[in-house]
């Protein structure tokens, strides 16, 4: 019980510390990014550090939740939040459908299909733009709340903020229950899951659609607080960021995932000040902790200090 | 007919570029089982390096010449501060260090080079040959032949020289390879440079009909990996199949279907392919053992 309640308090109090520490709207912005990204990460991890299949194409299911916030108010003259309930209908049975052939694959293969996936999702946003808008992209209607338009860093924080602890909430449940030590099984070992009784094909196809419902989330939590979506946000780079994240932070911990996205976020935001030397030094820290922390950072550092005290009490 | 002839050609040259990606992906593949995401920034390497030495002045062949061997320099580094001493890392994290390595030479290249397009002077003109009313320029045949020169070499290397049969070795058997002596870890590095040459080769060659900039390596990666996916990861054989065939179905899908969708049909046939055979047209089938 306690497990699942620690990480969703750790985030709400992490936020409040950086709520009072920010002195500028400019680190609230970047800190709804984070939280933005930390949930997709989340989700992610769900599949790829619970149940050990990797993803190279998730951006398409971010992209989605993007562009259904874009696309259902502008052209069908639906609520924001009735758009993303869509976005998130569509990507949650895309995932659904294609899941079960994609996830029979493994490893590389596995990596190659989820990639070609996410490929074909964003060739589609960048291609049909009469719906799209194209490469330009196209903006995002303001999110109106009770007759009221949400806008202003501060507001932003909170509710991003409250949709990512809710999300930690969720995984951490899932992590503790049942399906959550199924899936664990299965990234052990396929064939030992299925002996003791785990349906393997039933279990991956879950840890899909759940990740990809995170993502669609995110995607048009994204939008709304943008206001523009390009089909940059559904491109392999995305997709490479949203798994670098998962495993800079630490594979299969929920605390780890939105570490790692406040890495991700917030590090090429910093590294503006090293101008043009910006990518060089991003490629840089993601080798150097890769190669320092393979556990990634959270696992890392809690194997650290948990070594610590046990060295201590002996 | 003539049209299609047309198509054919363009999709061989693309096709062998990606062949030669592919190839390089397969190399280190067996000898470490790392999938190298910068294999890409390898072939960005041998372009760029060759037109900016042949900017400053050096005659163009040695210019290519010193671009390999500075490509061979990166290969080498990348395998001995990053992937050595990650060593025994799972796939993921090895897959996330290479592609910080890319996202670091791509960093490099910017700030070191530039950020525009450049392109290298054919060897042999740029008068197109007409062959069966297919437009056909002279560098198309340079990269079909130097991909079939570089799959000679490798043949060679790999088949009569010792440290040609020490890669095989390890590929096959890791442990078995380290009982018998073989340096396996040199290994790896071995065929980290040889990688990389192979890369900026098809680079230089690829470089006056495509052109070149910082950026050219991910999508080449991608298609690369693709290809050899396709083909069966592991297998030279499958690699130079599947590159071709990538490139192949590129250029018809472009020129007879739609070109906005290009880069998708490759990616549909690799589903389909993968769907029905998970290793590739010419893997060997795995069996997971508990």
């Amino acid at each position: 019980m306690a497990q699942r309640f620690a990480t969703p308090l750790v985030l709400v109090a992490v936020m409040v510390v950086v709520w009072f520490a920010a002195d500028s709207n400019f680190i609230l912005r970047v800190a709804s990014l984070v939280f933005i990204y930390g949930l997709a990460a989340i989700g992610l991890n769900i599949l790829v550090g619970d149940a050990g299949q990797v993803s190279l194409g998730h951006a398409g299911f971010l992209g989605i939740g993007a562009y259904a916030v874009a696309i259902g108010p502008t052209t069908l003259g639906l609520h924001p939040l009735l758009s993303m309930l869509a976005g998130v209908v569509i990507a949650g049975l895309i995932a659904l459908v294609v899941g079960r052939p994609v996830l029979r694959l493994k490893g590389h293969a596995l990596a190659v299909a989820t990639l070609g996936l996410g490929i074909l999702i964003s060739m589609v946003i960048t291609n049909e733009a009469w719906l799209t808008g194209g490469p330009d992209g196209m903006p995002v209607p303001r999110l109106t709340l009770f007759g009221e338009r949400i806008r202003g860093a501060d507001n932003w924080f909170w509710i991003t903020g409250a949709v990512l602890v809710i999300g930690a909430l969720i995984a951490s449940s899932i992590k503790a229950s049942p399906t959550g030590r199924a899936l664990r099984a299965v990234h052990d070992s396929e064939v030992a899951a299925m002996v003791s009784g785990v349906d393997v094909a039933k279990y991956k196809n879950i840890a899909f659609v759940i990740s990809a419902i995170y993502a669609a989330v995110a995607g048009g939590l994204l939008a709304l607080f943008d206001g523009f979506v390009t089909p940059d946000v559904a491109g392999f780079l995305t997709s490479v960021e949203l798994i670098t994240m998962v495993v800079l932070g630490g594979m299969g911990s929920v605390l780890g995932a939105v570490a790692g996205a406040g890495i991700l976020t917030a590090l090429p935001q910093v590294l503006t000040a090293f101008n043009e030397y910006e990518h060089m030094v991003l490629g840089l820290i993601m080798m150097v902790v890769m190669i320092g922390l393979r556990a990634g950072i959270v696992p890392s550092l809690i194997a650290l200090v948990s070594g610590r005290r046990r060295a201590k009490a002996r | 007919m003539a049209e299609i002839l047309q198509f054919t050609f363009s999709g061989l040259t693309v096709g062998a570029v990606y062949a030669l990606v592919a190839l390089g992906f397969t190399l280190i593949y067996n000898a470490s089982d790392v999938i190298n995401f910068a294999q890409g920034e390898f072939v960005m390497l041998g372009g760029m390096t060759t037109v900016f030495l042949a900017a400053a002045g050096i005659p163009l062949p040695v210019a290519a010449v010193l671009a390999v061997a500075a490509t061979v320099g990166v290969g080498l580094l990348l395998w001995a501060l990053a992937i050595e001493p990650a060593r025994g890392a799972t796939a993921v994290t090895l897959i996330i260090i290479t592609i910080g390595a890319s996202i670091f030479l791509r960093g490099a290249a910017q700030v070191i080079f530039d950020k525009q397009f450049h392109s290298l002077p054919p060897i042999s003109g740029d008068s197109p040959i007409r062959l069966g009313g297919a437009a056909v320029l002279p560098q198309t045949f340079w990269v079909l032949g130097g991909a079939m020169a570089v799959l000679v070499a490798l043949w060679a290397f790999l088949e009569r020289t010792l440290s040609g049969k020490a890669v095989l070795a390890t590929a096959a058997n890791r442990l078995a390879a380290k009982l018998v002596g073989v340096n396996t870890s040199l290994v790896v590095g071995l065929s980290f440079g040889v990688s990389a040459a192979i890369g900026a080769l098809a680079g230089i060659l690829v470089t006056p009909i495509t052109l070149t900039s910082y950026d050219v390596g991910t999508l080449l990666a991608l298609k690369g990996f693709a290809a050899a996916m396709l083909g069966g990861m592991g297998n030279p054989f499958g690699a130079v199949i599947g590159g071709l065939l990538v490139g192949l179905i590129e250029a018809y899908g472009a020129g007879l279907i739609s070109s906005d969708y290009k880069d998708a049909f490759a990616f549909i046939v690799i589903l389909l392919v993968l769907f029905f055979m998970p290793a590739g047209l010419f893997g060997k089938r795995r069996v997971e053992r508990v």
